[in-house]
């Protein structure tokens, strides 16, 4: 069984095809780093997983199923984290609204919701955390909360939308550790979205690569190569390997910091461990 | 003038002698429960801007329908809701578009005032829509209010996992499988009833003070969501009783003293906050 496949998939943002004629498989139990630069079509290719955009030719098979929206077999973390700014409610109350918000009626929080909602935290280590406001945690801290509700329900398959934005290099490396250790002890297939391949480089077992309305789905060395890359980027670029770092040039300009430093991080006022290095 | 007490009273008459008092007592109660659990959610959506604009709808309903011969509340309530159903099904971008609201507000008020020139009697009528006027309740309006904030709740019972969750993480809600436009079209609706109670009290001008000042004083006081929610409504009570009871005794306008107490309990409720940490 595969986690995700793509078969020929064409998808139409307005009048400009993002996605064209990409096809891939993402293996049950993969840790897949997903990578393009912004504008790519990283998050069009999750919301069209999940159901949230239509495709206009071709099939979206998660889990060996036609995609269908509110699939509770995909967990989910959106780039866009909503309003948490200044917010007091605690961290645990927000995920349990993820946990029982899909429930129309007049519904309470049972025991078995709340040892749910408990061990989802235990999962990512933010138990501790979820006791405090979730507006005055830092970037790190509130990844980690929010990372919790992509675990509620126990889906087969996360789809993270940049959870690295924003965040400095130690809490980066604990959020990757944090998604690798999931998919291993949860038996979990996971694609986690970046514009940065050497934070996640160690951890991921396998590149999607996206540009120029393709997708390239393959081993690190395979793919993360001058010729591929020419090709999604649409210009000359040349990969310089220094031991387990990747540098994509153009010419002179290392295309994936340029395109981290012009990064608008989504939820403005989390951003105090932002570091630009 | 109808926003006066009109009656002189001596300190040693209880004020639970009079009927009026009685009713004025329950409808204020009643209001002000409905008006701080609403209030809350409308706070949590960072919408009270939206139920502003829905109470300047109240006054155009209720001065039209005095105008073509109805109810004044009848109007009120059935233009209120009318007109926050719209703004929800416009969708939660209309809902924060500052600019289409504040012109939506600007157009009710504007047709408030042209019914206001062809009704004759019209002077002591604006004066208690605009500003309340909580002893002119009488039993068959008080058996509406009843009705319509026991509907109004029961249905925001219904709805309240849901639109938690779709207030705090919309993106998140959306992927799960939440209507969104159903929820946001059904908590404007809950809403424009709770405004066109509140308008019965405080009138539609002060509205904000019983929807908006208990909500984000509770908000300040606990970092739990049951409990504020409980402690919004519990605040929104007590400045609408005490309110009353202040007005019999100085003699001075009920509107007057529940916007005065909102105030001190919202200052000090940011106070408090601030020296707590
Ligand atoms: N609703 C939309 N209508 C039209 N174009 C869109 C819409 N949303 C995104 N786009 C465009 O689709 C492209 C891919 O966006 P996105 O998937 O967000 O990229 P990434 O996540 O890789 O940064 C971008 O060029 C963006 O401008
Ligand atoms: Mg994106």
């Amino acid at each position: 069984m595969s986690a995700l496949r793509f078969d020929d998939v064409r998808i139409s943002l307005g009048r400009r095809d993002i996605l064209s004629a990409a096809s891939f498989i993402v293996e049950d139990r993969e840790f897949i780093g997903m990578l393009g630069a912004n504008g790519a079509g990283k998050t069009t290719l999750m919301r069209a997983a999940l159901g949230l955009i239509p495709v206009a030719s071709g099939a979206i098979a998660v889990l060996d199923e036609p995609v269908a929206r509110g699939n509770p077999a995909i967990g989910y973390m959106p780039q866009n984290r909503g309003a948490m700014a200044g917010l007091r409610l605690t961290g645990w109350d927000v995920v349990a609204s993820a946990a029982i918000g899909r429930r129309f009626g007049f519904v309470g929080l049972d025991k078995t919701t709340r040892r749910e909602i408990d061990w989802a935290l235990d999962q990512v280590g933010a138990r501790d955390l979820a006791r405090r406001s979730i507006g005055e945690l830092s970037g790190g801290e509130l990844q980690k909360v929010l990372l919790s509700e992509a675990l509620l329900g126990r889906p087969r398959l996360l789809l993270l939308d940049e959870p690295l934005i924003s965040l400095d290099p130690a809490h980066q490396k604990s959020i990757v550790e944090t998604a690798r250790r999931i998919c291993d002890d949860l038996k979990v297939a996971i694609v986690f979205s970046a514009h940065e391949l050497n934070p996640l480089v160690n951890a991921i077992d396998r590149v999607l690569y996206l540009g120029s309305g393709a997708a390239v789905l393959g081993a690190v060395d395979e793919v993360v190569t001058g010729p591929v890359l020419s090709r999604l980027y649409g210009s000359d670029i040349e990969v310089i390997r220094v031991k387990d770092r990747y540098f994509v040039m153009a010419g002179e300009v290392d295309v994936e910091r340029e395109a981290h430093r012009h990064d608008h991080p989504h939820g403005s006022s989390h951003d105090h461990d932002d570091a630009h290095v | 003038m109808t926003i006066r007490m009109g009656h002189r009273t001596t300190m040693t008459t209880p004020m639970f002698e009079y009927d009026f008092m009685r009713t004025a007592f329950v409808a204020s109660g009643i209001a002000a429960i409905l008006a701080g659990t609403v209030g809350f959610f409308l706070v949590l959506r960072g919408q009270t801007f939206a139920g502003h604009a829905l109470s300047h709808a109240g006054f155009t309903g209720a001065t039209g329908a005095v105008l073509f011969g109805f109810s004044p509340l009848a109007g009120l309530v059935g233009f209120t809701v009318m007109v926050g159903v719209g703004m929800g099904l416009f969708g939660e971008k209309l809902a924060h578009r500052d600019v289409a609201i504040g012109m939506m507000l600007s157009l009710a008020l504007g047709l408030g005032l042209l019914f206001l020139h062809f009704y004759t009697a019209a002077a002591t009528q604006a004066a208690a829509l605009l500003f309340g006027n909580v002893l002119g309740v009488d039993e068959s309006a008080l058996l509406t209010l009843v009705v319509l904030a026991v509907l109004s709740l029961t249905a925001l019972a219904f709805i309240g996992r849901p639109l938690v969750f779709a207030s705090l993480q919309p993106e998140l809600a959306d992927a799960r499988g939440v209507p969104l436009r159903f929820v946001a079209a059904a908590f404007l609706a809950i809403v424009a009833v709770a405004v066109a109670e509140c308008a019965q009290i405080v009138g539609v001008l002060l509205v904000f003070t019983l929807m908006v000042g208990p909500a984000a004083a509770a908000m300040n006081l606990t970092r739990r969501l049951a409990a504020a929610v409980a402690l919004s409504a519990g605040l929104a009570l007590a400045e609408a009783w005490g309110g009353l009871t202040l007005a019999y005794y100085t003699d001075w306008p009920t509107s007057f003293w529940i916007t005065a107490l909102s105030g001190m309990v919202f200052f000090g409720a940011a106070a408090a906050r601030r020296f707590a940490g």
